[in-house]
Order: structure tokens, then C-alpha cells, then sequence
């Protein structure tokens, strides 16, 4: 695998500047984020018939690979969520601006300006968009759990991971209130909330005491699928092993 | 070739005349029993468009990987075709190709009709085509811009240049006809032609006018031509994923195109000659003429499609490997070796050997090589969306009935077009055909 070309790099922009490191040494493979996400950002549930023709939704999921032969198998997992590249190739493509990246380096989704042409989708490396082929429903009473703060997509539109946009909006009028900085930390997406073995760090990487920042700086630090230039700002610590 | 009937050239002016108007008179039962089939196929794709608009999305065969399906095919193809027009019209026009002049507007009717078809094709294959003006740049109190970086949105500006370009192209040779028929009728149907004539009066500045211009629009549409294909090609070629990012892919789909261009023109043109009886205008000649451009284009198309796999394969690149190995030996590897077979290998031996060259030969090679092609569409677009870099995203697609309606719907949409174009205007364009008797 290529080296980490851009860690200790400082991206241009203002602080913050998201950014997030996956432990893949901690990860279990538990799904536990997986859940999480799809509680917190009304992420709708496909339904067998859907899922088997290949439509469930997972802005985050836990990929699998299998090393070795049966009995002496070894499996790595690694969470795969929007990586949020500095470089993203779904942006260009899009012809009516529905996605771009933001002063706080997140890529974000408009989803009212979606005309559903799918074509970043298809230019996504990672494929982690996703597209709402039917409007979703949720049967009663299972609509009064939906999460205020995240709209409900409609039926036409593609939708992915946010990193919990809405939480760092929360974190920040929080920190307003109280009338002082972000402090690492503040901000906890859902996933890495929910994590068990505290796998996934996020926070601001111009701040160099934060959490997500050391991570960065580690020589197990590594993009995936660096050689494509997307720059992502998901980091993954590989394994030391 | 010896049982035709001798050349009109010989005949005199006025019975060409008379004869070529005669066909566009009157409608056979024959003749609106296809309009009629024609018209119920569109009816149905129509109602699986709106069933589609209706319902979600989720009626195609779509799904994670494979995001994009018949739709694109079917758009690439239709754009494709259209070069029809182009090549025969405005290369031969500019080469000064005598034969060319039966056919010219047979071909010209080919661009606009497929590019009717293939610009409606985007539309369709957007989610929430109610939308769709948000591609275009209107002025707006928010100061929202369509996004001039996406491929997409090129098309947009490119498709829209060749549709009027090519509706231009069409429409200037069809003046002096029109002129012509508003002279020969009477009542609402000689002022609607003489309006159409934009006052033609025949005069020699007139002549000299229409053959300027029309020298004009044929570099103009030449050029137009090969960047719209080079545009669509872009839709691939700029993408990130492994197997659509190839430089080659411009001018491979600038030589597809009109190979299936040829193709297409061919097909038309045995159908007109055995529905409207043109056995006298559209002779073994032109047959055997375009079937030699068939063996050309599928020589060229070979060329870049060898080109093409050779350096991926050899390259061996680990993102690109899987795509290629599904289209070569794995699902689609029969598909695959299909197309090979309707591109090259049919047109090569019926049409290449010329002993077996003759009209049913090359319109047969003609069919196989318009199913080839959109079956090369299809394998450019869906194997490489099957295989996206991470495996655990692979996946696989196969078409609804609602696709297969919409994509089927098309290609009754063009008959139709066609079959309402050879009653309202002269299949043949007259003027030019006496100018060409005279000449020879």
C-alpha cells in the first residue's frame, strides 16, 4: 500500500477542518456503528426484496476481508463511511451543484437540488452513495422515532454520510452559548459515539492536541485507495501485525 | 443488378418529378397499420415513463453499484446513429460524391430524428425530470449556476448545438422542394408550403445562397459532429472509475458512432425501398457503396476496440482487471464475443468478399452491426460499473420491463417519425436528384 501522503499536511481552509481516524487494530467488526447511523440519520430500512437486489442503504458499513485458508482464517474488518475527500470526484461531476465541499471541509449534499442524475454515484470510489429508489416509509409507530435534526430524504435523490452535520451545528451552538471555543471532543458523530472499542476518533485536524490529529500523525496512518488522489479525510490505523 | 430497371437519369425531369411526388400522396392500409403498431409501442413506453415518474425510481433495474443502465445505452446509441446524417451528407457533400444525392436526405432525416430520441434519453434517465430546467443557465433571483465542470452538462450545450445544427442542415435542401410541392396544391396546403419555402422563387442569386450555405453548414455540422461524440465520450472518459478512465475513448466513440451511423442509414433505406417502391432511386449502387464504408468503419472500429482491451489487459492494472474479465470471459463474455462477431466478423466476409456483396448481404451486415453497437454501449457502460474498486460494492444489474419498454418504445418512436416525415416531405430531394441526372 502507498504511504500516507497526507498526513501532517495541514489542508487549506479555516478552522475546523473535520477529519477522522479509524483504529482498524480496534475495529471488531460489531455493526454497532453501522446501527447508530442508521437510527440517527433516518436511514430508511430497504426490506428484503429490496436488500436482495442490491439497494439496502448503509452510509456506513463494515467491509470484510478474509486472509488465509479455512481453519487458519484471518478476517480484517474496516468501517467505510463518506470519506469526505479534499479531491471528492463526485463533486465535478454533478451538473446542478448538488454537492460540494464546505469551508469546513465537508462534503455535503444538497438534497433539494438533487435532479437524480446518479452520475457522482457512479464516480464515488468508495460507493457510499446512496440513491432513494422509492420515497421511504416507516409504519407506525416507528415514524416517531425519526431524528428531527435530519430531513427525510424523498423518493429521487442521493443521499450519504454527513458526518453528523447537525451534531457539529448542535456542538457549536452549544459552545456559543457557553460563550467559548470548540473544545475536541465537542463533537461526536453517531458512529463514533456508538463505538464499543472506541475505534473511530473525529475532531478538527488544525488543532494539533486533537485527538484526530495525533491519530493522523501516526505512522499507521492511511488513506484508502490513495493512489486514485481523491484525498479523503477518513484515516484508517492500519493493523500492527 | 441487371433486373433493375433502367436508370431514371434518362427519364426526363417532369416524370421524376411527378413520380417522387406521387408517393408522398395517399395513405395504404399497409401504410397506416405500421403507424398505427408504431404508434400503440410509443403509447405503452410513454405510459412506463410515467408509471416510472409515478412510482419511483425503483422500477428500473437499477441498483447499488450500477447506477446507470439502458437509459445511458440507449442515449449513447440513439447520439451515435445520428451521425448518419452527418457523414453521408456533409463528407460526400464536401467530397463532391455524385452518387450521394438519393440519399442525402434520408440521412439528414436519420440526425434529427435520432437526436430527438437520444436528447429525450437524459430525461428520462434522471429521477425527477420536473427538474430538469435546473441544468440550464436562467437567470434566477438566488444566482444559482448549472455546474459547467460536469460532463453532463456539456452534453446538454453539445446535443442542443447539433439538434438545431442538423435541423438546419435538413431544412435548407428541402426548400426548393417545398417551393415545388406549393406549387403543384392547392388551398391550406399551399400556403402552409409556400410559408415553409421561405418565398423560394428558384432565381440564380436564390441558387447561389443555398449553395453557400449549405457548403457552410456542412463543415459546421462536421465539426459539431465529432465534438458531440467526443462530449458523450467524456461522460466515461472523465469519471474516475478505472475501467471508463481511457483517452482513447473520444475518437472510439466518434468511430462508432458512425459505423452505427452507416448502419442505420442502410436499414432506413431498404425499408424505404421496399415500402415506397424507390427500387429505380435507391439502387444496388448505393448499396454496394455504403457497404464498402461498412467494411471500412468496422475495420477502423476493430482497430480501436483491439487498441482498446489490449492495453488494459496488458497494463493489468488491479482496478481495472475485474471489469475487464467480467465483459471478456465472465458474464458478459458471450455478449461480448457477439458483438465481435455482428462488428466485424459478419460485415467483414458478406460484405468484404465481393462476391457475396449484394442489397440483402449488406442490409443483413447492417442490422448485425446496430445490434453490435448498442451492445458495445452496453458493455462500455455496465461491466465497469459492476466492478467499482472496493469489492465488497460489486454488484450485478438486469433490466425491468420498464427499461425494456422505454428502450424498445424508442426505436417504434423513430419508425414513426420516419413514416410521417415521407408523407409531408419528398424522401429524395428532388432538386438535387435532377442536378445530379443533369451532371451525369
Amino acid at each position: 500500500m502507498p504511504d500516507n501522503q497526507d498526513a501532517g499536511q495541514q489542508p487549506a481552509g479555516p478552522s475546523p477542518q473535520w477529519a477522522m481516524a479509524i483504529d482498524l487494530d480496534r475495529c471488531t467488526g460489531c455493526e454497532a456503528c453501522v446501527v447508530a447511523c442508521a437510527a440517527e440519520n433516518n436511514v430508511p430500512v430497504a426490506g428484503p426484496d429490496q436488500a436482495a437486489l442490491g439497494r439496502a442503504k448503509h452510509w456506513i458499513r463494515i467491509d470484510r476481508y478474509y486472509e488465509g485458508e479455512f481453519p487458519n482464517i484471518k478476517v480484517r474488518h474496516r468501517p467505510v463511511l463518506c470519506q469526505h475527500c479534499d479531491e471528492a470526484p463526485c463533486e465535478p461531476v454533478c451538473p446542478v451543484y448538488a454537492t460540494y465541499q464546505n469551508a469546513e471541509g465537508l462534503n455535503v449534499q444538497i438534497y433539494n437540488r438533487c435532479i437524480g442524475t446518479r452520475y457522482c454515484a457512479n464516480n464515488c470510489p468508495y460507493s457510499v452513495r446512496f440513491f432513494t429508489w422509492f420515497a421511504p416509509e416507516w409504519e407506525e409507530p416507528l415514524d416517531l422515532q425519526l431524528n428531527p435534526d435530519v430531513s427525510v430524504r424523498p423518493a429521487g435523490v442521493v443521499e450519504k454520510c454527513t458526518f453528523c452535520a447537525h451534531r457539529i451545528k448542535r456542538a457549536k451552538l452549544a459552545a456559543d452559548e457557553e460563550g467559548r471555543p470548540l473544545r475536541d471532543g465537542d463533537v461526536q458523530p453517531a458512529c463514533v459515539q456508538s463505538c464499543p472499542a472506541e475505534a473511530m476518533t473525529f475532531g478538527d485536524r488544525t488543532d494539533p492536541g486533537s485527538k484526530v490529529a495525533r491519530a493522523i500523525g501516526s505512522a499507521r496512518a492511511e488513506q484508502l485507495l490513495p493512489e486514485l488522489g481523491a484525498k479523503p479525510r477518513v484515516f484508517y490505523l492500519q493493523k500492527a501485525d | 443488378m441487371t433486373t433493375e430497371a433502367p436508370l431514371p437519369a434518362h427519364a426526363d425531369h417532369a416524370r421524376v418529378r411527378d413520380d417522387l411526388l406521387a408517393r408522398m400522396a395517399g395513405a395504404s392500409g399497409r401504410y397506416l397499420a405500421a403507424v398505427a403498431l408504431c404508434g400503440a409501442v410509443v403509447a405503452w413506453a410513454l405510459f412506463a415513463w410515467a408509471y416510472q415518474i409515478r412510482g419511483g425510481f425503483g422500477h428500473t433495474g437499477l441498483r447499488r453499484p450500477v447506477y446507470w443502465g439502458v437509459y445511458i445505452v440507449s442515449f449513447v446509441f440513439w447520439i451515435g446513429i445520428s451521425h448518419a446524417g452527418t457523414l453521408i451528407s456533409a463528407i460526400l457533400r464536401l467530397t463532391g460524391a455524385g452518387w450521394r444525392k438519393p440519399v442525402t436526405r434520408a440521412a439528414e432525416a436519420i440526425t434529427v430524428f435520432c437526436l430527438m430520441i437520444g436528447g429525450l434519453f437524459p430525461l428520462i434517465h434522471i429521477s425527477r425530470p420536473w427538474l430538469f430546467y435546473w441544468m440550464l443557465p436562467y437567470p434566477n433571483e438566488r444566482y444559482l449556476w448549472p455546474n459547467f465542470r460536469s460532463p453532463l452538462f456539456w452534453d446538454l450545450a453539445a446535443i442542443l448545438t447539433y439538434l438545431a445544427g442538423s435541423a438546419i442542415f435538413l431544412y435548407l435542401p428541402l426548400i426548393p422542394d417545398l417551393a415545388e410541392i406549393a406549387e403543384r396544391s392547392s388551398g391550406l396546403k399551399r400556403k402552409a408550403y409556400r410559408a415553409l419555402s421561405l418565398g423560394w422563387t428558384g432565381s440564380s442569386r436564390q441558387w447561389q445562397a443555398l449553395e453557400r450555405s449549405m457548403k457552410l453548414m456542412a463543415l459546421v455540422i462536421l465539426a459539431i459532429a465529432v465534438s458531440v461524440h467526443s462530449v458523450v465520450a467524456s461522460d466515461f472518459s472523465m469519471s474516475v472509475n478505472p475501467a471508463w478512465h481511457s483517452t482513447i475513448f473520444a475518437p472510439y466513440f466518434v468511430v462508432g458512432a458512425i459505423f452505427s451511423g452507416i448502419a442505420a442509414l442502410v436499414v432506413v433505406m431498404a425499408v424505404l425501398r421496399k415500402l415506397m417502391r424507390l427500387e429505380n432511386y435507391l439502387r444496388e449502387e448505393h448499396f454496394s457503396k455504403l457497404g464498402k464504408l461498412l467494411v471500412l468503419m468496422s475495420l477502423v472500429w476493430l482497430y480501436f476496440t483491439f487498441s482498446e482491451h489490449l492495453t488494459a489487459w496488458y497494463g493489468n492494472r488491479p482496478l481495472e482487471m475485474p471489469a475487464l474479465h467480467l465483459k471478456e470471459r465472465g458474464a458478459y463474455g458471450a455478449l461480448f464475443w457477439a458483438m465481435v462477431a455482428c462488428n466485424f466478423a459478419l460485415p467483414f466476409v458478406l460484405v468484404g468478399i465481393r462476391g457475396l456483396r449484394s442489397i440483402p448481404t449488406v442490409v443483413a451486415s447492417s442490422v448485425a452491426v446496430l445490434a453490435g453497437m448498442w451492445l458495445e454501449r452496453f458493455l462500455i457502460v455496465i461491466p465497469a460499473l459492476e466492478r467499482p474498486p472496493l469489492p465488497s460494492a460489486w454488484g450485478a444489474y438486469a433490466p425491468s420491463w420498464v427499461e425494456v419498454s422505454i428502450g424498445a418504445g424508442t426505436f417504434a418512436a423513430m419508425a414513426l417519425l420516419y413514416l410521417l416525415f415521407v408523407k409531408a416531405f419528398p424522401i429524395i430531394a428532388i432538386w438535387e436528384y435532377e442536378d445530379g441526372a443533369s451532371a451525369s
